[in-house]
């Protein structure tokens, strides 16, 4: 199918951009990458009236570190991040996430913002987001504002922008280069659809115990899972296989994933279980003091 | 790129295998079905109009991207391969596509294009890949007739020629 008419802008400022969203009065999308927004139009799932293309705007695909935080300018094409020097030295964990995201050609024209704007439930980007508590800067008619990944995921494929704003750049804090960090995702092909993801984040003390240890899930859920009972409850504890292990079933005990046709939500139950136990597995084996270099997941 | 008042329609510039084009198109019309009725080029094939079969895949600015989930106006000032574009110069079929032939890498023939641009691309950036490796870089690319052992055979084929350490060989 092809998509039904709409008009198409390629403006040069985000004042413009908003502008034009504001003729629009919500009937008007932003353009990204396009990677997920223009199957729906060729599906004839969305039918805006315009398109807006962000791709003239200039700063927009920048990477940067500002102090101990990483900035993606919301059109930074996912094989920039796979290409960038200063995420594969600095930020292992975003390396390692982009690569599962969908196959080379999807990451050619697919962006950061347009893969947090989208929400898919169980999108890879998002799930980094809430790893390492992202907030995002957003621009509309009524200014800038800054918004937690917590109340910027609503549901699945659900934002908590207006019609007329724009997701603009994302702010990662930057994980202490003491830290370990994993992405595993079991999907039915290399590059498809996660059935579940999963990532950890983990620190340890000067006695080798878990000083901070964050995961998180997606593709159980309509945003990403953590759980901050879980996660202190890891804290003070021995890293070793049989936590993991604990933990994994913890995890599993407390989701609940739907049915889909890809998997039930016992498949998914015992994905999250496995996938959590091997991250916590491969993360403490990257925390540099511990000199067992790469965990294999 | 000029707007014309209903912002439906636009003048783009773009160049295809090195050859330049100047065409007005409705902005919904897709990269693919502007290379396919516009211009005729009918060797990029359209599968699934979603972007996972990889059959339309073209290179954009040297980079593989579905065309499929392109607009043609996004291609406005840009520079598309196609796989009319592959073989160079003098050259009827590039070291790739020979390899191809003389794999039987192919079937049908519907996938064929989007799978050549694909490696191409991906040989460019990685002259000396596994097996593992060239399956996990076709994965975006679908083939309903081969089962993939000679497409992959047929890559690392390639690369071998590529790398000039022989020539494609006659299976």
């Amino acid at each position: 199918m092809k998509p039904a008419p709409f008009d198409y802008f390629r403006p040069s400022s985000l004042e413009e951009a908003v502008a034009l969203l504001q003729r629009y009065e919500g009937d008007a999308k932003p353009l990204a990458g396009g990677q997920s927004l223009i199957p729906l139009l060729n599906m004839r799932l969305a039918r805006p009236s315009a398109l807006v293309d962000l791709s003239g705007i200039p700063g927009l695909d920048e990477i940067k570190q500002d102090g101990q935080a990483l900035l993606l300018g919301a059109m930074v094409r996912h094989r920039s991040v796979e290409c960038s020097a200063l995420v594969a030295e600095r930020y292992p964990l975003l390396r390692e996430a982009v690569g599962y995201v969908g196959h080379p050609a999807i990451r050619t024209r697919g962006t950061f913002g347009g893969s947090i704007a989208h929400a898919d439930p169980s999108a890879e980007l998002p799930a980094v987001a809430a790893l390492v508590d992202a907030s995002f800067r957003v621009i509309g008619p009524s200014g800038w504002r800054v918004v937690s990944w917590q109340d910027f995921f609503v549901t699945y494929l659900t934002n908590s922008l207006e019609p007329e704003e724009i997701l603009v750049e994302a702010r990662l804090p930057l994980p202490a280069q003491s830290m370990g960090s994993a992405f595993l995702e079991v999907a039915p092909r290399h590059g498809d659809f996660a059935l579940v993801g999963a990532g950890a984040l983990v620190g340890l003390d000067a006695a080798g115990r878990l000083s901070e240890a964050r995961i998180v899930l997606t593709g159980i859920g309509g945003t990403p899972w953590r759980s901050s009972e879980i996660e202190a409850g890891l804290v003070g504890r021995e890293p070793e296989a049989r936590l993991y292990r604990e933990t994994g079933a913890s995890v599993a005990a407390s989701i609940e994933p739907e049915s889909d046709v890809h998997a039930s939500a016992d498949y998914r139950r015992d994905l999250a279980a496995a996938l959590v136990e091997r991250v916590l597995l491969a993360a403490v084996s990257r925390v540099p003091e511990r000199g067992q270099g790469e965990g294999k997941l | 790129m000029s707007i014309s008042p209903a912002n439906r329609y636009h003048t783009i510039r773009v160049t295809v295998n090195d050859q330049s084009y100047e065409r007005e198109v409705e902005a919904r019309l897709l990269l693919s079905d502007f290379l396919r009725h516009t211009l005729e080029l009918t060797g990029t094939h359209v599968g699934c109009e979603h972007g996972v079969c990889g059959a339309c895949t073209v290179l954009l600015d040297g980079q593989p991207a579905r065309s499929c989930l392109t607009l043609a106006v996004q291609a406005d000032g840009h520079e598309i391969t196609t796989v009319e574009g592959l073989a160079t110069g003098e050259q009827e079929l590039s070291p790739l596509q020979q390899a191809f032939h003389a794999h039987h890498g192919l079937q049908c023939g519907y996938c064929t294009p989007g799978f050549l641009i694909t490696a191409s691309a991906y040989l460019q950036d990685n002259p000396n890949p596994t097996e593992e490796q060239v399956r996990a870089a076709l994965s975006g690319n679908l083939c309903r007739c081969t089962g993939y052992q000679n497409i992959v055979a047929a890559v690392l084929d390639a690369a071998r020629a590529l790398r000039g350490e022989s020539s494609p060989q006659e299976v």
